[in-house]
């Protein structure tokens, strides 16, 4: 309440009444304030601890050890390269497959779809986004895993790709949702304007509505791939978890062992306090840091965009 | 799972508990007993709880899983009253209860035998020690260098923090020797569960697996397995386990916090006895008594 009250010099505000507000919003005001630097304090928290329960990895564990490429913790080797390795191709492996069906599925709902269809299809895309990751990887033991194996000749199914797979089907409800949001955000005079111009269906969604959107659409690709770096249980069932260097392009049809798996394979029954305790939070630690990063850039790159789309129009 | 359908069980046994007390006799106290620990063991420790509590409803028993190491923190910790273990404590661990002022007792209660398994189809039927060992660490790489067909083979194994992981590695991997450092190969498919290995054997033709004899289905193929070249291949079971002609059999045991008072006492001893030695069998564990075969 910087002092504008009873200052006539305040503009022509100082004209609107104020009297009942100052307690009930202040209150209001200071609740929604706590709320917003909670998550602020939480993230800090976690990643403190995270920090103080995994650093003392570098300590415990000579560097050439913990980077090096054999994980076989109960021997004493904790190469966490093959795990790095092997979370990157499954989660590049999911975007290669969630991105272009996310982006076409979101264009699809939200331009060419006739306004019913649009309304069963959106609720039915998040619903299978709330679908619980173990019951895919049910599924894709069962049935993705040996129809793999045979379609493509392999020594075994449980492979980077069907992790790939199922990832991919994860990160694409997030997607859709998002970027659907996006596209049904730009304004219709763009749209009409195209068309006015002389501009197809296809050129107005491709050349203006999509570029328009551009921010929007990035922030569902980051939250997706997000959702797939994270993802533990269906991954943990589907890749065999050999930890294996996953550097060649067969690698996508390999077996690999994924951080979060490792994490979530492990945890249950390490001795507190022992190397392998403070190793697995250092994956953890690198988990925090990997999606901290694509966090970081998702932000910049919207901020960017918008800033550039905002000196255009005005 | 086994851990999912553990835990049903034992909800099952805890909504049997709710009713249970109006038939225990007034004026005898309830008592509990806290028995967690090995997953191996977890299905037979639950079928001697069920069957213990029959006959003494005023004892309660509750058996969780989770791993031989679990349960042998838990005991260290002093929150259970038995730990159930497929190996014996590790000197670390025995150091640990001795900082805690615990001198951890032994009792085998039952043996194991980790099966070998194949694909039906598979056609073979026998290996050697030393050509599992080979398997497993890499050196043999496809089924026709042991006199099968030309295919990949697919190495299946539990995830390192099971004791069957362990006990495969030393007994078979490692030859039983104490200097022996050989590694399971890289690409070894690490399964979160025994039903992911038999699952994965059971429709791949290039897998083979290893499991606890009283977890392989009937419709999988298992391995006779001989310690030398020149010796007998056996396949597993009761007999061969009991006059130890199996090469990769266990004894499994349970822990205690020093030596074992009053219920726990009673308990154990019931465990060790003729009735509940013959659970044992019919779950395909291996009963420690001879006569109790079923």
């Amino acid at each position: 309440m910087n002092g504008a009250t009873g200052t006539p010099t305040a503009g022509g505000q100082s004209a609107r009444p104020r009297p009942r507000r100052d307690w009930g919003e202040a209150i209001i005001t200071r609740l929604i304030q706590l709320s917003g630097y909670s998550a602020v304090v939480f993230v800090g928290l976690i990643f403190f601890f995270l920090v103080r329960e995994g650093l003392p990895a570098l300590v415990d564990v000579p560097l050439r050890n913990l980077f090096g490429t054999r994980w076989y913790p109960i021997e004493g080797y904790f190469g966490v390269v093959p795990l790095l390795t092997g979370s990157l191709v499954v989660t590049v492996g999911a975007m290669a497959i969630a991105v272009p069906f996310g982006i076409g599925t979101a264009m699809f709902i939200s331009e060419i779809a006739p306004r019913w269809a649009r309304e069963v299809l959106k609720p039915l895309v998040e619903l299978l986004g709330g679908l619980p990751s173990v019951v895919l990887g049910f599924l894709g033991i069962l049935v993705l895993s040996p129809y793999l194996r045979q379609l493509l000749d392999l020594p075994t199914g449980l492979t980077a790709l069907a992790g790939s797979l199922l990832l991919g089907g994860i990160a694409v409800p997030t997607i859709v949702s998002i970027a659907e949001d996006a596209l049904d955000a730009v304004p219709r005079s763009y749209r009409d304007a195209a068309l006015a111009v002389g501009a197809t269906p296809w050129q107005t969604m491709w050349g203006v509505t999509l570029p328009a959107a551009r921010s929007g659409v990035l922030t569902a690709v980051l939250l997706g791939m997000g959702r797939a770096v994270g993802e533990t249980m269906a991954v943990m069932m589907v890749t065999g978890n050999a930890p294996v260097l996953a550097v060649r392009l067969a690698s996508i049809v390999s077996p690999v062992r994924t951080m979060t798996a490792t994490i979530a394979a492990e945890m249950g029954e390490v001795a507190s306090g022992s190397p392998h305790y403070h190793v697995l939070f250092f994956i953890g630690m690198l988990l925090f840091v990997i999606s901290l990063l694509v966090n970081v850039i998702a932000s910049a790159v919207v901020f960017r965009q918008r800033s550039r789309a905002e000196r255009v129009l005005s | 799972m086994r851990t999912a359908r553990s835990l049903l069980v034992i909800s099952v046994l805890l909504v049997g508990c709710g009713s249970a007390p109006a038939s225990a006799a007034p004026g005898h106290p309830v008592e509990f007993i806290e028995n967690r620990g090995s997953d191996t063991l977890v299905n037979l420790a639950l079928a001697w709880a069920e069957l213990y509590q029959q006959e003494q409803p005023e004892v309660r028993i509750s058996v969780s899983g989770g791993g031989s190491g679990v349960g042998l923190a838990a005991l260290i910790n002093g929150t259970v009253d038995i730990a159930n273990a497929s190996r014996q404590i590790k000197p670390e661990e025995a150091e640990q209860a001795q900082a805690h002022g615990i001198r951890p007792t032994e009792f085998v209660v039952a043996r194991d035998a980790i099966a070998v398994i194949v694909h039906p189809a598979n056609p073979i039927g026998r290996l050697t020690l030393q050509q599992l060992s080979d398997i497993y660490s890499g050196q043999i790489k496809n089924w026709s260098e042991v006199g099968g067909e030309d295919r990949p083979i697919v190495r299946l194994s539990r995830e390192t923090n099971s004791g069957t992981h362990v006990y495969f590695l030393e007994t078979v991997v490692r030859l039983g020797q104490k200097d022996n450092h050989t590694l399971f190969s890289t690409d070894t498919l690490l399964l979160p569960s025994s039903e992911g290995i038999v699952s994965e054997v059971r429709q791949n033709p290039n897998a083979i697996g290893y499991d606890g004899l009283g977890y392989v289905p009937p419709d999988l193929k298992v391995i006779a397995v001989s310690r030398g070249v020149g010796e007998a291949y056996v396949l597993p079971s009761a007999a061969t386990v009991n006059d130890r002609s199996y090469p990769i059999a266990r004894d499994l045991y349970m822990y205690t916090a020093g030596e074992p008072t009053g219920v726990v006492t009673a308990y154990l001893e019931w465990i060790l006895g003729q009735e509940a030695q013959q659970v044992v069998g019919k779950l395909g564990f291996v009963p420690i008594l001879t006569g109790a075969q079923p």
